[in-house]
């Protein structure tokens, strides 16, 4: 069974590959734009929030777009009679109790609610406060999702919840999820529903400490990856080094080009204006969606 | 008059902690009986607010300064908002900011820096 699916091109497979890295400009989205690109047909989500350049690339005809808003406690003072019940509840230390009166630190609050229901008195009600906005648009054979946190928001987690929402009422589709830099939380929340996931890398020392960030993350969520080495040169690749001492299987190879890299920053698609680019990353692709049937089927043999 | 600062150690021939939200301790002296205590942190592992919650100790201890080398804005605000005046220590032992502070040589504490508060999650 494993055998067939391996080579069968399954038209409609819902598959979710997110594609990270341990820093900015490592190939995150070169990768996830051209994976989408080299698809029959892909949903590609850019969860990169504080600074979502997916759009650059696909250029969409935007369809549709939704505000995204947090819930703040506001506490009627009138109603209040001090217990300092919700102060003592919010685990977040987003409320202070002073001179006898509750008082909220937005930028900290969690948007939890709890304060709201253990106030015996009523007094705390939940107001909307917008974060940030995702649109949808199309681009040839891709749906692009792209996720907007406003400036001055310190998280970016709501609107990625939203748009992995949003993006699931696109039914059974391959999704690449263009992943924030780093690991903190908003790159937890981007690959939570991730079947696989690809680490770019960069073949430097600095390159590595990067990798091996995101190698304990996904990890850490016993997430099936593999890792695509970007920027090759000849010589020595620290980067590929490490993945070989960390059995880290190595999918794919992107060459250090000035063909690829004058495309990529003319913001054009490397996998639809050029053969060998669209070879490559269909490859890639295949790759990829291969090794995430097999640790489906090795997940579900278990 | 109760003033507070924050410490890595308890003991007042130590110098004064870095920082103010995720300090260990607190002493809190007593400037007319020269009684000393020093209180726990509680927000030295809080995952986030802890300039909130430290600041909230200190509210709640009802001392009406604290000496510190910095203070974040949420701290700030808490602190302004219950009218605990800031004061900026000197190099030196927590003993020789209280004589500093007695004898009127502390200036106010006005280079408030931004919370570190962006790794909420």
């Amino acid at each position: 069974m494993t055998f067939i699916r391996d080579f069968m091109v399954k038209k409609g497979e819902d598959m979710r590959i997110a594609v990270l890295s341990g820093k900015g400009g490592t190939g995150k989205t070169l990768v996830s734009v051209n994976l989408a690109s080299a698809a029959d047909s892909a949903v590609y989500i850019d969860c990169d929030v504080e600074e979502p350049d997916g759009h650059l690339f696909f250029k969409p005809q935007i369809v549709s777009s939704e505000e995204i808003a947090v819930k703040l406690p506001s506490i009627d003072n009138g109603l209040c009679n001090g217990c300092r019940k919700c102060v003592d509840f919010c685990k977040f230390n987003a409320l202070a109790f002073i001179k006898g009166r509750p008082c909220v630190f937005e930028d900290v609050c969690h948007s939890c609610g709890g304060c709201t229901l253990v106030c015996p008195e009523r007094a705390i009600t939940e107001t909307d406060r917008a974060v940030g906005e995702i649109r949808k648009g199309t681009s040839g054979s891709v749906t692009a999702y792209t996720g907007i946190l406003k400036p001055g928001e310190e998280s970016g987690v709501p609107i990625i919840k939203r748009i992995m929402q949003a993006s699931g009422s696109e039914g059974d589709a391959l999704r690449i999820i263009d992943c924030p830099p780093g690991s903190a939380c908003v790159v937890v929340e981007s690959i939570r529903d991730a079947d696989y996931c690809i680490l770019v890398a960069e073949p430097t020392v600095f390159g590595v400490h990067n990798l091996n960030m995101v190698y304990g993350l996904v990890k850490l969520f016993n997430k099936p990856f593999g890792a695509v080495l970007n920027k090759c040169l000849d010589g020595e690749n620290p980067a590929e080094k490490f993945c070989i001492e960390n059995s880290i299987p190595i999918i794919g190879r992107i060459p250090f080009d000035t063909e690829l890299g004058k495309m990529n920053s003319d913001a054009e698609i490397a996998a639809r204006e050029s053969k060998k680019y669209k070879e490559l990353f269909s490859d890639l692709l295949r790759t990829a969606m291969k090794e995430a049937r097999r640790e489906t089927a090795f997940d579900t043999q278990r | 008059m109760k003033i507070a600062i924050p410490m890595d150690e308890k003991d007042l021939k130590t110098s004064v902690c870095p920082s103010f939200g995720r300090a260990p301790y607190f002493l809190i002296y007593n400037t007319e009986s020269g009684e000393s205590l020093f209180l726990d942190n509680s927000a030295v592992a809080s995952q986030g607010g802890a300039g909130i919650k430290a600041a909230q100790t200190l509210v709640d201890s009802g001392v009406k300064a604290l000496l510190t080398p910095r203070c974040g804005e949420n701290a700030e605000e808490v602190l302004r908002t219950a009218e605990i005046s800031i004061f900026k220590t000197i190099a030196g032992t927590a003993q020789q900011n209280i004589d500093a502070f007695k004898a009127n040589q502390l200036s106010v504490l006005n280079d408030i820096h931004p919370g570190f508060h962006g790794q909420k999650g």
